[in-house]
């Protein structure tokens, strides 16, 4: 039961070739007008390869294959030729200008002018226009680095639809919202369903694509697998990651049986403040205890603290320390920076691989010594064989697929990379490694082989603290699960009585849980 | 194009420099009937540019990890009025004076690094602030005058390797220089291969090596047999044996020191460095003080040369300088660049300006042509990122506006390749 709207874009056969690499093989996506489309697949599939396609960023002629939009062949030259035809592209990095007032970005390169001058009294009411059509409530004149990323989001949106837009693209839409913004947008984006204006969604939180979508293409290795009809089709989560990666996923977890010791690392009453804004505290009095061979999940919502937690306790890399206690082994340790940290035994592997975790200008082998360069110096000179050697072993023991260790790290995927920074602080033989988001950005089968490198440092007696904003992970290799919101532990979970609605009681409602 | 890439490394971007030297030092061989590769000329080459290679040395340091340095014509000025002046004033002599310059230049240093480092000011205004002050200062002390130098201080920057050894018809410590300069090469490379035979990693073909050797070590050769054959008591200059030293010493430490290593992860990714335990903080200081005492130490060798320190020394250095980095391969975003490098975009820089000059060219055309020669380096070193492999075609259809520095520094349109083979 195909609905019967019209089709209003459907491109063929779309082939883009890359030095060395074919990136998009004969893809075929058929969207109908007012509808949700979304294109899944793990990372590198193809998916934003083939936006970038139909968006004109890769111009008509770097491409084989057609687009047909509103029945016509559309030939686009760059970006703004597919808006002038109605196409527009929200991609997950905002392109919002900070310091400009929402006026100014929703009209920025596109301003009402008379002369070459701007009426500003016109754009400002077009603007309130808008922001009442997408449910935004702010001052048009406030500048848009002031407003949440959520409200940043409709921002964008209202700049779309004052491109009489007719397709909205959405790269990732809700990658960086919480729960209730995530579901505004969604609703939003239902609603200008029904105003006619049909939408291709990129996202990998699969269950809203499965709430919102009206069909589903799937694409794995560059090529269209196939398109689902959401509803006539009875799709769920489970077939659509079977579409993903081409086989049912046994389990997505590696069986695993912890061997628990006695607890050796705790926090009390760890109290820090915002680095700019004194008396905003993003932990508050948090206590907690990690035991030898334990993962530790750490559960919260986009925002609640954890990544403050992990690095003011790194070192103090992040924030204001105000008060609080750290104890490893029976003994209390001050770590004022973080070769302290490291010194005493913790690592951190950071959610932000690309702008925290790794420098891209390097190659392998120097990133997988730099955490702990003394170990292969001498009087502060580094022995190259012995960097050579240590980088080897690791990519055999962590199966990292690359050609050799001499490779720069820029040339990886997600998962190899997050390997090659598993490995660096691997090589600093921490106690304690704190592991931010491990698997985002990583696709299904690599998340799996992430699971398992996790697991055995557990086994080796180490303690392992999760952060992850994925439940079903946190639920799947943890062993103990800590609740966090708005900065204060509000619960904790063992493995056996941790659920995704439990978790999520205590992730939102402070007050009446724990 | 493969093997020319062997040979070199892989380094498209500086084999491309080496060969525009060899090319540049040809061109002008020809088209001045061979003015310039006489002993004379070469000797004058020498001299005339270690001050501004020294400089690139310190240069390259400071731009690998993410900052510039504007002062260092001017703190080279300074340095020099001061020595200048302890010598004449308070007699001290030639080794006092340049102890004297070297610790100046670590407190200006000191003085700069602190507020790039620990204040957080960005290093372009520290330093525009440290060009004016510094330049201010040389002439309040020197009272814009000039201020001879002492003949034996006169050493380190026109000062020549004695004559000793039997009389060979050479200057026997050249010839030293040169043989040990070579059997190095050689002991180099085949210690090289020998160990990445024994760690199994790849090792390049026979003849690559071999070719390598017989190229270098020809012009190694063919130098010292130019510098030894100069008019008696000449010899391979005093500044140019300081510049090798410090190109040797430089070099180790920056590849392969643990502090090396933190200036490439400071500039390449600075909060990553952090978070790997590197003290970003100290990094920075120590990158700045450094150049500062190399501001030093070459403003030392340039009023050595001039036998006088005076009141417009100095001026233009940092472009020339900062020239040099950038055309030996250096990115504008920090985390890239190498020594030996910088030291062959000097000696590109050098070579054009002392070939013009020969040919009679006018400093107009001179600058213009330097001037075109740095910026066509720079769209070489884009593209050829940007491409992934160098085709003239490519170049000409690429569409170069939109994404304005990120080519410098990952290949952006490599980026959705690579993930597509994950």
């Amino acid at each position: 039961m195909v609905s019967a709207n019209p089709v209003i874009l459907e491109m063929r056969s779309i082939t883009k070739e890359f030095p060395g690499v074919k990136a998009l093989s004969e893809v075929s996506i058929t969207v109908r007008a007012s509808e949700i489309h979304s294109i899944c697949g793990e990372n590198g599939a193809g998916k934003s390869t083939l936006m970038k396609v139909l968006s004109g960023v890769y111009p008509f002629g770097s491409y084989e294959g057609d687009i047909v939009f509103q029945n016509e062949v559309c030939q686009f030259k760059d970006i703004r030729a597919s808006e002038n035809a109605g196409i527009v592209i929200i991609h997950q990095e905002l392109a919002l200008i900070p310091e400009l007032s929402i006026t100014e970005n929703i009209f920025l390169g596109n301003e009402p002018t008379k002369f070459g001058i701007i009426n500003w009294t016109e754009a400002r009411m077009r603007t309130l226009e808008l922001m009442a059509r997408v449910g935004l409530s702010e001052d048009p004149d406030t500048p848009v680095k002031e407003i949440g990323v959520g409200k940043q989001q409709l921002v964008e949106i209202a700049k779309a639809l004052n491109k009489s837009v007719k397709l909205l693209i959405l790269d990732e839409p809700t990658a960086a919202l919480n729960e209730s913004d995530s579901q505004h947008l969604l609703d939003l984006i239902r609603g200008l369903k029904s105003k006619g204006i049909s939408c291709i969604m990129i996202s990998h939180k699969l269950n809203e694509i499965e709430q919102v979508s009206d069909s589903i293409t799937i694409i794995r290795d560059g090529k269209s697998i196939e398109t689902l009809d959401v509803k006539a089709d009875g799709v769920d989560e489970d077939r659509i990651i079977k579409g993903m990666v081409g086989r049912t996923l046994e389990s997505r977890f590696p069986d695993h049986t912890p061997t628990i010791g006695e607890v050796f690392f705790e926090v009390n009453d760890w109290t820090v403040a915002h680095p700019q804004i004194a008396d905003r505290l993003v932990c508050k009095n948090s206590s907690f205890n990690v035991r030898r061979g334990e993962i530790v999940g750490f559960a919260g919502l986009m925002g609640a603290g954890r990544t403050e937690l992990a690095r003011s306790l790194f070192g103090r890399s992040y924030g204001n320390f105000v008060s609080g206690q750290i104890i490893k082994d029976g003994k209390e340790i001050t770590l004022r920076n973080v070769p302290q940290a490291i010194k005493h035994g913790l690592g951190y592997v950071t959610e932000d691989r690309k702008t925290l975790g790794l420098n891209l200008l390097d190659d392998i082998k120097t990133t997988t010594v730099s955490a702990n360069l003394a170990a292969i110096s001498k009087h502060t000179v580094v022995d190259l064989d012995k960097e050579y050697s240590v980088a080897e072993n690791y990519r055999k023991q962590l199966r990292t697929k690359t050609p050799s260790v001499d490779e720069g790290v820029s040339k990886l995927s997600g998962g190899n990379q997050q390997k090659v920074v598993l490995a660096k602080w691997m090589f600093t033989d921490p106690d304690l490694l704190i592991l931010d988001e491990p698997t985002r950005g990583i696709d299904v089968g690599a998340k799996y082989e992430i699971y398992g490198i996790i697991q055995e440092l557990a086994n080796q007696g180490k303690g392992v603290i999760v952060i992850s904003s994925e439940l079903p992970e946190l639920l799947g290799i943890s062993d103990r699960i800590y609740t966090i919101f708005e900065g204060a532990i509000t619960g904790v979970l063992n493995k056996n009585e941790a659920s995704q609605e439990a978790l999520m009681k205590r992730m939102t409602a402070a007050k009446t849980s724990a | 194009m493969n093997a020319i890439k062997q040979l070199f490394g892989g380094n498209t971007r500086q084999f491309g420099m080496i060969f525009a030297l060899l090319a540049l030092v040809v061109f002008f061989q020809v088209k001045t009937d061979g003015l310039i590769l006489t002993p004379d000329n070469m000797i004058n080459l020498v001299n005339g540019y270690s001050y501004i290679l020294i400089l690139a040395i310190g240069m390259v340091l400071v731009i690998i990890a993410g900052h510039i340095d504007l002062s260092v014509g001017s703190v080279a000025a300074f340095v020099g009025i001061v020595v200048a002046l302890t010598m004449r004033d308070w007699g001290l002599p030639w080794y006092m004076g340049i102890l004297v310059g070297l610790i100046l230049g670590a407190l200006i240093g000191a003085w700069q690094g602190f507020f790039v480092a620990y204040v957080g000011i960005p290093a372009f205004i520290v330093t525009l602030a440290g060009m004016l002050l510094f330049r201010g200062a040389n002439q309040l002390f020197g009272k814009s005058l000039t201020i001879p130098v002492p003949t034996d201080f006169q050493f380190i920057g026109a000062g020549y390797l004695p004559e000793i050894g039997p009389d060979t018809g050479y200057n026997n410590l050249t010839l030293l220089i040169g043989f040990v300069g070579v059997a190095a090469l050689i002991w180099g490379e085949v210690r090289g291969r020998r160990k990445a035979q024994a760690l199994g990693s790849d090792v390049k073909p026979m003849w690559v090596s071999v070719v390598k050797l017989v190229v270098l070590c020809a012009v190694i050769l063919y130098v010292t047999y130019l510098f030894a054959t100069g008019r008696p008591g000449t010899s391979f200059p005093v500044p140019g044996i300081i510049l090798g030293v410090l190109v040797l010493v430089y070099g180790f430490i920056s590849s392969r020191t643990t502090i090396g290593r933190h200036v490439y992860a400071v500039g390449g990714n600075r909060h990553a460095a952090a978070l790997s335990g590197v003290k970003s903080k100290r990094t920075d200081f120590l990158v700045i003080m450094n150049m500062a005492i190399l501001a030093g130490l070459a403003g030392m060798i340039f009023v050595a040369r001039s036998n006088a320190s005076g009141p417009s020394d100095g001026v233009g250095w940092e472009l020339d300088a900062i020239a040099a980095v950038f055309i030996g391969g250096a990115a504008v975003t920090g985390g890239v660049g190498t020594v030996m490098g910088s030291m062959i975009g000097g000696l590109v820089m050098a070579v054009l300006n002392n070939g013009l000059q020969l040919l009679g060219v006018g400093s107009d055309w001179t600058q213009i042509i330097k001037g075109l020669v740095l910026l066509a380096a720079v769209v070489f070193d884009v593209y050829n990122k940007n491409q992934g492999k160098p085709s003239f075609i490519g170049f000409m259809t690429k569409k170069l506006g939109g994404k304005d520095n990120t080519g410098l520094e990952v290949a952006m349109p490599l980026k959705d390749t690579v993930k597509a083979d994950s």
